[in-house]
């Protein structure tokens, strides 16, 4: 079935995976929320403009958020109900974000808003029909950066792709949503995938798992043989953190690097996450919106870890109880992996779209930032990162407030992995360095754009100025000039007349 | 706000000087056996007078002194400065050599992770070129002579003077690299020299064992991925190809490659000195060049310079380059042309 070649990217990880507690049973649907803070921002990109107000029904799927814009998403209702308040509350987000989010509070019996599902076979309708309606269902790319999945979809406009990766490839250890997803739904995955390839116009399609998920293997290869499309092939990886992200896992199964400045469509490909494509699936099936999602919740403080689908909006405080509860002891709450997630304050926090894990670790085994100890130069965290960056110079750097240097040593091809992090022996908090920096160098970048204009503005102001005193010196020296034309010409005429005179004088003498 | 990740390897910097340390054992062990108990008494000189000037540096620097003095780095560094003394050298020599590795390569450039110097190597080569009488002397092995017992290191090394029932020329001899250095210089052929069996028979001369010893723990280090592969491969090779060079020119003037490998220090440099991660080259390029440079200069020293074994010079003069070599190798980042 893998008749094909891997190839390896430099540096990465084994991590220990501690998937099997989450991975034992399959996965719940969390009990219907009483109420949901439904996020307006849940993707990247513009927040989306609330259209419900206050006391507005709503059904399963209404949509009460509008896209802002091409680079943004609709919102649904992810319970059918009342509209509630709409207010900012903190939201599931890295830098501990506020964003206008709308309450609803449940009915009893839940009603559906769902766009007619598609009542024709997918490849008998237009590709940019498929691609708004695609738009229209807010579906974003569930492998947790979340961006507008139809944007993605728009590469007809782009003649050189020709490859769809479906990303299978769950690398981070405890996170098991896309592989459970595989092992109950890998006809729908692929079905969906068959509708992308259709909106793309591309006939090749690259699914790729890592080879220890045996279950998840057998399920999709069982899929494959009863949709029987030889467009498909299935790719086993070898399961190395960070294989899951966009520029490693095409990089291991083309053998190329994305240019650091492009996209992987710079080299024909495209990465989608198995989620996204059962999602497109659920969409042309029913009509469904994208409203929910698998989130495995999990870590040592958990009572009983495992993956639940829950509609966006509903609380981590909710999900949390539906898996048994906290363990007794002190916890860190953190959404996401554990090699690229955050810590949240509150369990009153809403689940998003991006929302792929919620982990929650003993406080005890909480790094110790004070036991720190200076970079010995030991150079793990250069065989282990997969950019092929020196990480002990860009914390040199970092650390020594030499900011401008670090472009030179390749600051934004950092994705951020946390691989240096994870080895550093001296405990050197490396990944939060980096990512103050590129902050702190946007930030700059963008003051000093902004300065640039304020100067560009005023120096065309000071020419508009000079030009004008030009054109007003110009005009007079005309004026004076023919107001001398003038005067010459009366005086030639003068003079031309006392000749006239003095000849008449002459001849009359 | 904790950041990401939230889950680290379980490998301190502590751990790590520590494994490295403990690799030596079995050599330690080998070389107690030939040489007496010197190597043990110089390290416990070592590592007190370290350990007390870190903790003065230290206290003068206003910095925490607990994590730096359990951090295993003065222990190593004593461990390899004892390594390269003699058994009996007299303890003011062990202990200056330890005062300034840490006085001054370490603390004096700004302490742990900024040495430009790799500290064991800066002090032993001080006290090489201000005492190179004391140094001038290694212990016979065992076989030539009774063993020295704690009673007799004890005396010579805290008296400097020789107990009554002992003779200098009874007990020590020049080491193998010294005698061939000095027979060659004397117009002796190589060939001769090599007949001596305490020079050639490399299965079961001390210092053989000894290295082969270092080279296994050295090994396991690669094998931990404490050290990467890339210095002890760069330092050998550099040795090997250099000498196989001299054996081409003239068989007669030159040692055979396995005497340079085996009969001085190539293998500690090679697996414990030339790895010290904070005075190497960073970029993984970088240590395959420091590293052959040490092992050329190393093999120009002995062939060609006035000590019998260059590995120290060769260590300072390659740290000394540091940063030209991590100028110049850079590694490729992902996504940008070659
Ligand atoms: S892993 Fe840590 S100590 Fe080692 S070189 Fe990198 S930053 Fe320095
Ligand atoms: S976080 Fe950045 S620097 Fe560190 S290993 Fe990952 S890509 Fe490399």
């Amino acid at each position: 079935m893998t008749a094909l070649t891997l190839h390896d990217f430099p540096g990465g990880l084994s991590l220990p995976p501690n998937k099997a507690q989450q991975t034992a049973q399959p996965i719940s649907t969390l009990a219907l929320p009483d109420r949901v803070w439904v996020p307006l921002l849940q993707h990247r990109g513009k927040l989306s403009r609330p259209c419900v107000k206050r006391g507005d029904k709503v059904g399963l799927g209404s949509v009460i958020g509008l896209a802002d814009g091409a680079f943004s998403a609709n919102v649904h209702a992810t319970i059918a109900g009342t509209v509630g308040r709409i207010e900012s509350r903190v939201i599931a987000h890295r830098s501990g974000l506020s964003a206008p989010c709308v309450e609803i509070l449940a009915d009893r019996e839940q009603a559906q808003d769902f766009a007619a599902p598609l009542d024709t076979d997918f490849r008998l309708v237009d590709p940019n029909i498929l691609r708004q309606r695609v738009a229209d269902a807010g579906i974003v790319g569930l492998g947790g950066a979340s961006f507008p999945t139809a944007l993605k979809l728009t590469a007809e406009a782009d003649q050189s792709l020709h490859t769809l990766v479906l990303n299978g490839a769950e690398c981070a250890p405890y996170i098991s949503c896309d592989e459970m997803l595989m092992r109950e739904r890998a006809g729908d995955i692929m079905r969906g995938a068959q509708s992308m390839l259709h909106i793309l116009q591309i006939n090749r399609c690259m699914i790729a798992l890592e080879e220890d998920k045996v279950l998840a293997i057998d399920a999709m290869q069982q899929a494959l043989e009863d949709l029987s499309d030889s467009r498909f092939t299935l790719c086993l990886v070898h399961a190395k953190y960070p294989e899951g992200g966009e520029r490693q896992l095409i990089q291991v199964l083309s053998g190329k690097e994305i240019p650091s400045d492009g996209l992987p469509v710079d080299i024909g490909y495209l990465c989608h996450n198995v989620g996204t494509a059962a999602a497109v699936f659920d969409l042309f099936a029913t009509g469904r919106p994208l409203t929910s999602r698998i989130v495995t919740v999990c870590g040592d403080g958990v009572a009983q870890p495992q993956n639940v689908i829950a509609p966006f909006g509903t609380s981590i405080q909710s999900l949390l109880d539906h898996a048994g509860g906290l363990l007794p002891g002190s916890h860190r709450l953190i959404v996401g992996g554990p090699m690229m997630g955050f810590t949240v304050d509150s369990t009153d926090v809403p689940i998003d779209k991006g929302c792929n894990c919620i982990l929650v670790m003993p406080e005890e085994n909480a790094r110790q930032l004070n036991d720190t100890m200076p970079c010995i130069r030991c150079g793990e965290c250069e065989t282990v990162c997969p950019a092929s960056l020196l990480p002990q110079q860009l914390y040199y750097h970092a650390r020594s407030s030499h900011l401008e240097r670090l472009p030179d040593f390749h600051l934004f091809d950092c994705i951020e992995c946390g691989c240096c992090d994870y080895v550093c022996p001296s405990n050197l908090p490396l990944t939060q360095y980096f990512r103050y920096a590129k902050d702190e160098l946007w930030f700059r970048s963008q003051q000093q754009a902004r300065s640039n204009q304020a100067r560009e503005r005023y120096e065309q102001r000071e020419q508009r100025l000079l030009r004008q005193q030009q054109e007003r010196d110009a005009a007079r020296a005309e004026r004076q000039q023919a107001t001398r034309d003038a005067k010459q010409k009366q005086s030639d005429i003068l003079a031309a007349v006392a000749r006239a005179k003095a000849r008449k004088k002459g001849d009359s003498s | 706000m904790i950041a990401a990740p939230h889950i680290r390897r379980a490998r301190s910097v502590r751990a790590i000087m520590y494994e490295v340390s403990l690799a030596l054992v079995p050599a330690a062990l080998a070389h107690v056996w030939f040489f007496g108990p010197g190597l043990l008494l110089n390290t416990l000189i070592a590592a007190c007078v370290a350990l007390a000037c870190e903790a003065f540096m230290l206290t003068l620097r206003g910095q925490p002194r607990q994590p730096y003095l359990q951090d295993g780095s003065a222990l190593l560094a004593a461990v390899l400065i004892a390594f390269a003394l003699p058994p009996l050298t007299p303890w003011w020599v062990t202990a200056t050599a330890a005062a300034f590795a840490m006085i001054v390569a370490k603390h004096l450039y700004g302490g742990l992770g900024f040495n430009t110097f790799n500290p064991a190597m800066a002090g032993y080569a001080v006290v090489l070129v201000s005492f190179p009488t004391e140094l001038a002397l290694w212990t016979q092995p065992r076989g030539e002579h009774d063993a020295l017992s704690w009673l007799h290191t004890l005396h010579v090394t805290f008296t400097g003077a020789l107990p009554d029932d002992l003779s200098w020329d009874h007990i020590t001899r020049a080491t193998p690299l010294d005698s061939v250095q000095t027979g060659l210089t004397q117009g002796a052929m190589l060939s001769e020299l090599l007949l001596d069996p305490r020079l050639s028979a490399y299965g079961g001369h001390p210092w053989i064992t000894i290295n082969v010893l270092i080279a296994i723990g050295g090994v396991w280090l690669v094998f931990r991925r404490l050290i990467s592969w890339h210095i002890p491969i760069g330092v050998i090779g550099g040795v090997v190809l250099s000498a196989l060079a001299g054996r081409m020119i003239d068989s007669d003037a030159y040692s055979p490659v396995f005497f340079h490998l085996l009969s001085g220090s190539v293998m500690l440099a090679a697996f414990f000195i030339a790895t010290d991660p904070v005075s190497a080259a960073t970029s993984r390029r970088g240590k395959l060049l420091y590293a052959l440079g040490i092992g050329v200069l190393i093999y120009s020293i002995r062939a060609w310079g006035s000590y019998p074994d260059g590995v120290a010079f060769a260590v300072l003069f390659m740290n000394m380059l540091v940063p030209l070599i991590d100028h110049f190798t850079i590694p490729r980042a992902y996504g940008h042309a070659r």
